[in-house]
């Protein structure tokens, strides 16, 4: 579980952050939702230390990162994945030697071991057959599930993943949100995802935050987003036609 | 403003430094990204050091020949200006200014796309000192590869003076010899590998620090590529200056 209290971050005396304060509880998918520019990035990156905030506290399990030496962080780190918004995968390196990297650096065990390990979470994300190609040989959905395998390589309490879908069709985007899904509720990890797709929203989102103008403007869950009265919410989720459409077929409904 | 940019940047560069010289998470990994290092930065280097190095040896001997005949001056006076040039400074200094432009561009630039990639702080995450990993083996590698290249360039500037001799009879080969070991000093070997290693750690620790610390996007890499090179160049050749008057005043 990650909490966050009174979180505050400025850039050139502009609050991008102004008390954010929430839970994100293991074994859910927690969303960050909210639109380009909002902070949602930048809460991210707060929260797994590579941008330190001004005021508030992080976290992990009751351990505050925010008071954490050097070599304490490191520890952490070891716990937590991370999938990056441009998959972020070593251009000189294999699909497997990717996968491989953090149980290099980090796991005790053979190199026998370590590559079964990596073709365990290769097969997880179903990429067996893309062990020997390199990052440039295959597609946008392939590398985020690439990035999904390193990311698990070394078993971690927390995932993070910014902006996993974008780029990608909405067929790939469900692939790889029912993996995250399926990951998250596998391993009983703490997952918490940035994203403004709608499908991930109403799909996986087992709680959700909205952030708007440096806040919280809105939390709940994927049942409770849709007839919220909140109207920044609905401005950002219904500002597709085809949404507004839906919502309006549904109260006919009713 | 200028001087404060440039203690601002002296500052950052320092800091990095001390992250770049930590401990290594695992060593196994350092070690083998430096054998990768030496063969992408330094064996892939061999090719261009020994051809400019052999025309240069070649024109160096051709342009003393032509400006400095004179029945006063013995005839392995060339032989003997060739050697001095090439030990003294072009295979030391000016091999590393070219080094400056092919390898450091090349540091700045692979460093400069991990970062906007966020393939630097996907090590971050991973708890990996991402400083130490990726610059650490490029530095030792240079510092390791440049006297081999300094080597090399010697003897091809040597071989490039036989040439012009073979092949441009411009003076015969024993008048070249007996100049190349006229009161030849081995110091002068030794003070040009000192002053290369100097030259190879400020090529590779420069370049990564710009390429390092790129922020914004490919036009950023492209400037920070062009500032590594600047940068090195003139501490280059500043610390020319210093340490030839250290190593032979």
């Amino acid at each position: 579980m990650i909490e966050i209290k009174h979180l505050h971050k400025i850039f050139d005396d502009k609050a991008v952050l102004s008390d954010i304060n929430t839970t994100f509880e293991s074994g859910k998918t927690n969303l960050i939702i909210g639109q380009s520019g909002s902070g949602k990035t930048v809460l991210m990156k707060c929260i797994v230390g590579l941008l330190t905030p001004e005021k508030g506290e992080v976290l992990y399990d009751n351990r505050n990162l925010l008071d954490m030496n050097k070599h304490q962080i490191k520890d952490l780190r070891r716990e937590i994945g991370m999938i990056f918004q441009s998959s972020a995968l070593f251009d000189s390196l294999d699909v497997l030697q990717n996968v491989m990297l953090p149980l290099n650096m980090f796991s005790s065990k053979t190199y026998i071991e370590r590559e079964k390990r990596a073709k365990f979470c290769l097969n997880r994300v179903k990429l067996s057959e893309a062990k020997d190609k390199f990052p440039g040989e295959i597609s946008g959905g392939m590398q985020k599930r690439v990035a999904i395998a390193r990311a698990i390589a070394l078993n971690p309490k927390y995932l993070f993943c910014d902006e996993p879908n974008s780029g990608l069709d909405p067929k790939t985007s469900l692939v790889i949100d029912e993996l995250i899904h399926g990951i998250t509720e596998e391993y009983n990890t703490t997952t918490i995802i940035n994203t403004h797709d709608m499908n991930s929203v109403i799909d996986i989102g087992d709680s959700i935050i909205f952030i708007c103008k440096s806040h919280i403007e809105w939390s709940g869950n994927k049942d409770e987003v849709l007839h919220s009265k909140n109207k920044e919410l609905n401005n950002f989720i219904f500002s597709s036609d085809i949404l507004r459409k839906v919502k309006d077929l549904e109260f006919n409904k009713e | 403003m200028f001087l404060l940019n440039g203690l601002r940047t002296f500052g950052e560069y320092l800091i990095l430094m001390k992250r770049v010289f930590g401990r290594p998470d695992r060593m196994r990994m350092s070690l083998k990204r430096y054998a990768n290092e030496i063969a992408e930065l330094g064996i892939s280097s061999i090719g261009i050091v020994l051809l400019i190095s052999l025309f240069i040896g070649a024109v160096i001997t051709v342009q003393i020949k032509l400006n400095i005949s004179n029945p006063l001056l013995p005839r392995w006076t060339v032989g003997y200006v060739t050697r001095e040039i090439m030990l003294l400074e072009f295979s030391s200094s000016i091999m590393c200014l070219i080094l400056a432009g092919k390898v450091g561009s090349n540091i700045a630039s692979e460093l400069g796309t991990m970062r906007v990639t966020q393939q630097i702080d996907a090590l971050e995450i991973m708890g990996i000192n991402s400083a130490n990993f990726l610059i650490l083996p490029k530095i030792a590698a240079m510092v390791t590869i440049i006297p081999i290249l300094v080597t090399f360039s010697i003897f091809a500037g040597i071989i490039g003076a036989y040439c012009s001799c073979w092949f441009l009879h411009i003076m015969t080969a024993i008048d070249l010899e007996y100049g190349l070991q006229y009161e030849f000093a081995e110091w002068y070997v030794w003070s040009s590998f000192i002053k290369s290693l100097f030259f190879a750690f400020i090529i590779a620790s420069v370049s990564a620090y710009y390429g390092y610390t790129v922020k914004g996007g490919s036009i950023d890499v492209g400037k920070a590529s062009t500032d590594s090179v600047v940068s090195s160049s003139v501490l280059i050749l500043f610390s020319d200056l210093v340490l030839t008057q250290l190593l032979m005043g």
